[in-house]
Order: structure tokens, then sequence, then C-alpha cells
């Protein structure tokens, strides 16, 4: 499942007629199973990026290259969960076929057993989140897009999430394209790493990290991180 | 226990009200209850309860029915909504004496030209309220239903209709007081049964106990209706909103 990107050019248009490009010259590609994260400051156009990836977006010059049977499934940067229907309906409503063994793992490894019958109106965000998440691989999906799954989560509680995130992706391999604007999400998630310029967004460098993410040590990942930072201060 | 109060109170004023005026112009309750059992137990007051209420049912339906397509459709294509909008404007500004004498006029005094010119008069206000609800519809769940490729029905059922069911409860709502008002003169103008065919007798022979016994009568089956199927129906839709404490 090979994702192949190039956005030449993506303009808005604001309220007082002015056209501004908020993607310009972005190619990448993205290998079968493989995790590509996508660090860039807020605003520099991520969500963008990824809503004509999603194939939200037509209105944009390039092309976005995935197999025709592709599943694609999304986690948003809010939840968008359906308010009027309970944690399990929610997973339901995409994942139909989904079996009642597959799905009782997935709410255990990610801790929702209890919820299954609440609403979302009833749960916190760091909940909804992972709802949102459970969604998303519910259906089995073959491309997974994540944007910012973990903003405006306390520190400890993104740590956790972040762990289930990884055991989910190492658990079935599935090509994954993650947008984020921690460094951290980037270092312990990431197989290779694209750093994106400010608007409008292309791809300044890509870091390939070949260690496996269970087996990154503190050491390494600090190293890397070090890296980035030398990286984006190049780039700037 | 406070709404039986409520009630009470309306009875006393009523009392008064009849004791002050004189029972000429309006009669006391016990009278108009009185006329009640009479109409009852001649079993007259049950049929034209029953006509009525099945011609406010076809063209409460019909109306909801098509009102809530025409609505959404407005609501979501521009396009639609551009040729639409001087129609509804037309429609809604047309007074229902006028539809109804025409619908007669054009199709004799038949039970479908009556029922066909009730459910025209319901039909613009359903369209407005739920085209109000199609427009307030939440674009980041249908980018979610994208995504996810959930199939159209599918995502009919659960992202949108529930999304516009409160919308579609107000146009319930008010379509129901609505309609049955424009029943009576319906009936009054041109069939030969019904609350509204009564009430015309009833005015022609200033029968004023019979008039209120009719139409109270067909208050309380509103009130039923109202009680024991449009909230128990509100209630199971907002179900999942949280309890204000």
């Amino acid at each position: 499942m090979q994702l192949e990107v190039e956005i030449a050019r993506k303009t808005f248009t604001n309220a007082a007629g002015e056209q501004h490009d908020a993607i310009a010259g972005l190619s990448f590609t993205l290998g079968a199973g493989e995790v590509g994260v996508f660090v860039g400051p807020s605003g520099c156009g991520k969500s963008t990026m990824l809503k004509i990836i999603a194939g939200l977006d037509h209105d944009y010059q390039g092309r976005v290259a995935l197999p025709p049977d592709a599943r694609t499934s999304m986690v948003f940067q809010e939840p968008r969960l359906l308010p009027w229907r309970s944690v399990e309906e929610n997973v339901r409503l995409v994942a139909p076929h989904a079996d009642e063994a597959r799905l009782s793992a997935l709410f255990k490894t990610l801790e929702l057993t209890a919820h299954r019958s609440h609403f979302p109106g009833e749960l916190s965000l760091g909940l909804a989140r992972r709802v949102a998440l459970a969604r998303a691989l519910a259906i089995e999906p073959d491309f997974l897009i994540l944007d910012e799954p973990l903003a405006s989560l306390d520190v400890a509680l993104a740590a956790r999430l972040r762990d289930q995130i990884a055991t989910l992706v190492d658990g079935r391999p599935v090509t994954t394209l993650l947008a984020t604007h921690d460094i951290e999400d980037a270092v312990r998630l990431g197989d290779r790493l694209f750093l994106l310029s400010p608007r409008p967004a292309h791809v300044v460098a890509v870091m390939p990290i070949v260690t496996p993410r269970r087996t990154r040590g503190v050491a390494e990942i600090s190293e890397i991180k070090a890296e980035l930072a030398r990286l984006s201060l190049a780039n700037m | 226990m406070l709404r039986l109060l409520s009630f009470t109170l309306f009875l006393a004023i009523w009392w008064g009200a009849a004791l002050l005026a004189g029972a000429q112009k309006l009669p006391p309750p016990a009278d108009v209850l009185a006329a009640m059992v009479t109409e009852a137990s001649s079993g007259a007051l049950f049929f034209n309860l029953g006509v009525t209420l099945a011609r406010v049912t076809l063209a409460f339906t019909l109306a909801m029915t098509l009102g809530t397509a025409i609505g959404y459709l407005m609501g979501r294509v521009r396009l639609a909504d551009r040729v639409g909008d001087p129609w509804l404007i037309l429609l809604l500004n047309l007074p229902a004496l006028v539809v109804i004498v025409l619908a007669y006029i054009w199709a004799g005094l038949t039970e479908v030209a009556a029922i066909a010119a009730i459910a025209i008069n319901k039909l613009p206000t359903a369209v407005v309220t739920v085209r109000e609800g199609a427009r307030a519809l939440d674009a980041s769940l249908d980018e979610m239903a994208t995504v996810f490729a959930i199939p159209r029905w599918r995502a009919f059922r659960h992202v949108i209709l529930p999304q516009l069911a409160p919308y579609i409860a107000a146009a319930a709502r008010s379509g129901l007081s609505l309609v049955w008002k424009i029943v009576l003169v319906a009936e009054l103008l041109g069939r030969p049964n019904g609350v509204g065919f009564e009430v015309g007798v009833a005015f022609q022979l200033f029968d004023i106990p019979r008039l209120l016994a009719y139409s109270l009568s067909f208050v309380a089956v509103v009130l039923a209706i109202e009680t024991f199927l449009v909230q128990p129906f509100e209630t199971r839709l907002s179900r999942w909103r949280p309890r204000a404490a």
C-alpha cells in the first residue's frame, strides 16, 4: 500500500479576495506499512495537506496516488464522533462487519471497555480521542491518517495514548501518515520524519529512523531530537 | 400536579366569566359538558372527531413528508434553494382560505381537494423549518462520513437525520396545531361531516354549548397526541443530550 503525493499548489482565497498559497511544491512517497510523521509549526498547512490526501478537498494542483481499493481511515484533530450514538455504535457505524472478538480486543487495548454504552457527551477529551482512534482502526484500514491525535491532552495522558497508538500500528502493519507539531510524537512513533516549512508548506528535510519504535532508548531518542532540532534550524 | 392546578384555574375563570356574561353568550362548563354527553351518546361526536382526525393525519403526513424532502433539498443544494425560494414565498403568503376555495373550485367538493388544500397550507412552513436545519448541518461530520466511505443511506440515517430531528419535531409541533385549524375551515366550506361542519351548523343555530363541545373535544384529542406521541418521541430523540443538573 504505497502512497505517492505531489501537491504542486494549493491556494486559498480570503474574504478580501486575495490569494494565499497554503502548499507549494510538496511531494513525498510513503512505503507500505511505513509510519511517516509530518512535523511543522502550527498553521503551516498540515491539516490542508491531510484533507487533500484524504480525498476531502479536490481543489488543488497535483496528484495523490493510492491503490483504488485502499481502505482509508482518519483520526481528525477533533474527535468528530456522533453525539447521538453510543461509543460502540459510533465504532460500528463505520465498521458494520467487525466481529465482536476483535472489537473487544480493540476496546480493551484502548481502555474503553467500560465506556462502550456511554454517549460522547459524557466522555473527557482524552476518552473521546481514544474512541476516534478505535473507530479508525475498527475498519482494519490499509491507510491511516492521524491529524494531531494527541493535541491538547496533558503530558501523561498523551504519553499513554502514544504508547497505545504504537502498539496498534505494530500489531497490524498499516501505512500511516501522522501530522503533529510535537517532536515527542514524531521521534517515538515515526519510521520516517518529514520536516515541513512554514506556509506555503513543502518538505524541507526527510529523516529516517532505523531503530524500531519499541527498542528506542532514552539516549537514542534525545539524539534524534537533537538531530531534528539541528535540521529545523538549518532550514528555517 | 401543577398542570392540574393550572387547568382548575382555567375552569374557575371560565365559570366566573360565564356568570358575568350570562349563559346566553358564554355557557358555563357544565352546559358544555352536557352538550358533549348528548353528542357522545348519539355517537355523532366520535364519528365527527374520527373523520376530522383522519383528515388531519393524512394532510399532516403528506405535508411533513413532502416538506421535509423539499426543505432538505433546498438546504443542501444551492440551485434548488434559488429556484424554490420564490415559490416558497408565494405559498407562505397565500391565505389558507384562497387555497381551499380554489381547490374546491378546481377539484370539486371532494375529499382529495380538501386534503390537498390543507397539505399545501402546511407545506411551506415545514419546508422553511427543515431548510434551516439542513443549512445548519455539521460539515465536519459529513467529512467524517466521506473519509470512512459510509454508504449514502446509512450516513443519512445516522449522521444527517439526527441533526434534522429537532427541526422536524418543531415543524411537526407547530404543524399539528396549524393543520387542525385549517381542516376546520375546509370542513366548514365543503365537507358534509367533521368537527368543522358541526361548528358551522352550531353557528347557524347559535348553539354555543355544542360549538364549544366539539372544539374542546378536539383540543383534548390534540393534547393527547402531544402528550402520548410527540413528547415521548422527543424525549427518546434527545436522550443522548447530557441532562441539565
